[in-house]
């Protein structure tokens, strides 16, 4: 499938996606500027995690606003698939593609360090390949992954099944211990109620190999690549079927 | 025309930045202080606008990237 990876002034972690996405997982990744006004054909835009210019005046706010975006708006609108990781997810809630807000970890530190992330729910294209319930080692590094939404709309998004991940102790318990940021709900990451976009804090794109010593993130953007083709190819192969 | 915008955490948001300053306050032996929350200031010059334009401009530039409806509030102030 053909990936695009936006690329604004401040992202660090776009060559890590290209890579795990382009040389582990075999896809066909695009690094685009963000002064693009076009993002072309593609099945997936991923924004990376990173310091978008500088996360001077609050993380995500204006990288929301580059060119590239109002292409990635119509391109979720039209039901497009957009996945937000760790500066991507801020992106995605300052432009109002996800609901809520991060703000500062409510222990003021900058987190760097493996979390426990436990499955909520398969239904949706990043989590459709795991277990629900199953619990995930990723590192996180950031220092606004505080998720904050009012009641009614936290509500709405348990109803709703749109809670992917939430921050667990290693025995997937769902405690304050477990949570490194003081995230509602213990939240690591989201969809929307439409289920093509979706995000989560912690870097799945660094526990990918067995060279750094971890590759339960490989297990997630594994399910995000199966469960992708799958629907892009499925016309297409029931066509075949029908030939 | 210069104006300033204000911008801060609604009250119903916690302010972990304030609680922080308020507990280095409390070290320093500033114990009569009762609480802190931090905000943003905005300096900003218009060009030569008539008033209405100007209330109308500034809000907008407010709700739309200086402040995050969703935790911030904000309010203008006219020099």
């Amino acid at each position: 499938m053909k990936i695009k990876c936006v690329v604004f002034p401040g992202s660090n972690c776009d060559h890590d996606t290209e890579h795990v996405f382009g040389r582990v997982l075999n896809q066909d990744v695009e690094l685009i500027w963000h002064k693009e006004e076009e993002l072309g054909q593609c099945d997936l835009v991923i924004l990376p995690g990173g310091f978008a210019y500088g996360d001077y005046l609050r993380t995500g706010a204006m990288a929301r606003f580059s060119p590239i975006m109002k292409s990635v708006e119509r391109f979720a609108k039209d039901g497009g698939y957009v996945f937000g990781i760790c500066n991507g997810f801020q992106v995605l809630c300052e432009a109002g593609l996800l609901p809520g807000a991060l703000m500062k970890n409510a222990c003021l530190q900058f987190r760097c360090m493996d979390v426990y992330l436990r499955v909520e729910t398969t239904r949706s294209p990043l989590t459709r390949y795991l277990s629900q319930g199953q619990v995930y080692r990723v590192p996180i590094a950031h220092g606004d992954g505080n998720y904050y939404a009012d009641p009614e709309t936290i509500q709405q998004l348990i109803d709703e099944d749109c809670v992917l991940f939430q921050y667990s102790t290693p025995d997937g318990l769902i405690l304050p211990e477990g949570n490194p940021n003081g995230s509602l709900y213990n939240i690591a990451g989201i969809c929307n109620k439409e289920r093509n976009v979706f995000a989560m804090m912690p870097h799945p794109e660094r526990a990918s190999e067995p060279e750094v010593g971890n590759t339960d993130g490989l297990l997630i953007l594994q399910s995000l690549v199966r469960s992708i083709e799958e629907k892009t190819q499925s016309p297409r192969l029931a066509t075949t079927s029908v030939a | 025309m210069k104006v300033r915008i204000l911008v801060r955490l609604k009250q119903t948001v916690h302010d972990p930045q304030g609680e922080a300053i308020l507990q280095s306050l409390h070290h320093m032996n500033y114990l009569d202080v009762a609480s802190v929350r931090q905000g943003k200031v905005f300096d900003i010059e218009l060009k030569d606008v008539n008033e209405a334009k100007a209330k109308a401009l500034l809000d907008e530039i407010a709700r739309k990237i200086l402040a995050n409806p969703i935790i911030e509030e904000y309010a203008i102030e006219w020099e």
